[in-house]
């Protein structure tokens, strides 16, 4: 992998840009890997590189059945941040932003992580006291949060109305090192960085089935597009499909597949410079660098798999979001989408092993997957090379649902998130 | 938007009057089960990618629980039915062949 530098900007301005290679390679599968990686989305890559830059397993194979980072990698908001209340979800989640910091620098490629900071609103007396019982959960992690008064929240994001008559704003909990990050650059720095590590990287390959040594025998490889392909273990990361792949390999799953929406504006002229969350109303906006408005919303209420939504819903966060925004009210939207999250009942995700041996997952991400790329990567990666979930992915195994031993952060905050 | 007729008032609704239920037909259980049976009553889903049977209840309106068949990739509605049955009735299941002929129940 040549590097990315000033100097090979300017090396290749002066030979008409003829030297850049490809960002990652095309190859045909092999007929065996040590490691099968089920989804080239954020996670899947990041489970890939970090199997092969930690662990030094570098016999991987990365399956994409459409193109990288073409899934929820390529449909969300973009959010990162970490100020959650359970201690398992901190830590995760920490982790997570902390690996943000220097991202762009350990893979060589701009991810254009911008700490520009988060800011969650309270708009009901039930949130303001969730929100502050997080705040001081936050300060035991050890993750940078404070609550700021309604008064602070106006003078960080002057564009925000905090008294209006159904969502007063009653404070704010305010992480500065959250932010955002390029989504897609984030899938293409993994890529790029796991294959010039050795990993194969094999785009428009659908697994059809996943094979094992007889009835209740462990994984043997998996039926693709491309042919059978055989491995000692397989790690599958496919969030809204994780039930469709826990159906081949003959188990199911504490998940359910919704769609949830975004849509973005027009662009308008820099008007706010953070992110800003109103989980009230479902409501969860920030500002481009192109200037467009980028806003999300709610889950739909029952299972699909449309990558649409209902409309309803972008209707009821659009309606909120006009009161606590005044200044977007007759913005035009120009792009509406949605992406297929697998939601867990506890609200987070499930890594480890499954009940088929050589089999491990990772999934259960739900509406907020995108901020935990490097963590649950990093994780993940220990947990399949090693065989045994790491400290940070153990208490997101599985068997919690049996053990009842759940990471309840619905009831944190009272919504998905 | 999703819409269906209710077969206790006959009225056709659209998503924003029903309440989704989940999952349909699932078979309880109780004191005296196993730790796996109660614990793929209480969590573990089906959620497949095709046809779903449903329970939904029609909240702004007759206020009863009934039954949809429906897809989950097309939003197709193949049928609703009664509340008050275990699994999905003969018609329905005809219904769902016509239109879904490879699919195995």
């Amino acid at each position: 992998m040549r590097r990315y530098s000033a100097f090979a900007v300017a090396r290749e301005a002066a030979r008409f840009h003829s030297g850049w290679e490809r960002a990652w390679g095309n190859p045909e599968p092999k007929r065996h890997y040590e490691v099968i990686v089920i989804g080239g989305g954020g996670h899947g890559l990041a489970t890939a590189y970090y199997l092969a830059k930690n662990h030094g397993i570098t016999n991987v194979a990365v399956l994409e059945k459409g193109w990288l980072g073409g899934g929820n990698t390529g449909r969300n908001t973009t959010i990162i941040r970490s100020n959650y209340l359970q201690d398992a979800s901190a830590s995760i989640y920490e982790l997570s932003r902390g690996l943000y910091e220097d991202l762009s620098q350990q893979l060589n490629f701009n991810i254009m992580f911008s700490p520009r900071g988060v800011m969650m609103l309270c708009q009901t007396e039930h949130e303001f006291r969730a929100m502050q019982r997080t705040a001081h959960a936050n300060r035991l992690a050890g993750i940078k949060t404070e609550m700021v008064t309604p008064h602070k929240v106006k003078e960080i994001c002057p564009i925000l109305n905090i008294d209006g008559p159904r969502y007063p704003v009653l404070g704010g909990l305010w992480q500065p090192r959250g932010g955002t990050a390029r989504h897609d650059a984030v899938a293409w720095g993994y890529a790029r960085a796991a294959s010039a590590l050795g990993v194969d990287i094999i785009q428009k390959c659908e697994v059809t089935a996943i094979d094992r040594y007889g009835p209740g025998g462990r994984v043997s490889g998996v039926q693709t597009s491309k042919g059978a392909i055989t491995c000692d273990k397989l790690c599958i990361v496919v969030a809204g499909h994780s039930g469709v792949l826990a159906e081949m390999a003959g188990f199911r799953l504490p998940i359910e597949s919704m769609p949830l929406q975004a849509l973005v504006s027009e662009p308008i002229k820099p008007c706010m410079d953070i992110v800003v969350m109103a989980n009230t109303v479902h409501g969860y906006m920030s500002q481009s660098d192109k200037g467009e408005m980028v806003i999300g919303g709610g889950t739909d209420g029952y299972n699909a798999y449309t990558q649409r939504g209902s409309f309803q819903h972008i209707e009821e966060t659009v309606r909120a979001l006009c009161e606590t925004f005044p200044i977007i009210s007759r913005l035009k939207m120009l792009r509406q989408w949605g992406g297929i999250v697998d939601m867990t009942g506890d609200r987070s995700p499930i890594i480890g092993k499954t009940p088929v041996e050589g089999i491990f997952i990772n999934c259960g991400w739900g509406t907020g997957g995108f901020k935990a790329i490097p963590g649950s990567g990093w994780c993940t990666a220990a947990t399949v090379a090693k065989g045994t979930p790491d400290e940070v992915a153990g208490p997101f195994g599985i068997d919690r649902f049996r053990a009842g031993r759940m990471i309840d952060e619905s009831v944190a905050a009272a919504v998905a998130h | 938007m999703l819409i269906l007729t209710c077969p206790c008032c006959g009225a056709e609704c659209a998503e924003t009057e029903l309440a989704p239920g989940g999952e349909a037909h699932l078979k309880r259980f109780g004191p005296g089960s196993g730790d796996d049976e109660f614990t793929g009553y209480l969590f573990e889903r089906k959620n497949p990618k095709g046809v779903h049977f449903e329970r939904w209840r029609h909240a702004f309106g007759c206020g009863k629980w009934f039954h949809a068949a429906r897809c989950t990739v097309t939003l197709e509605v193949f049928g609703t039915y009664t509340a008050q049955v275990s699994e999905p009735p003969q018609d329905i299941l005809d219904a769902i062949r016509a239109r879904r002929p490879g699919w195995e129940g």
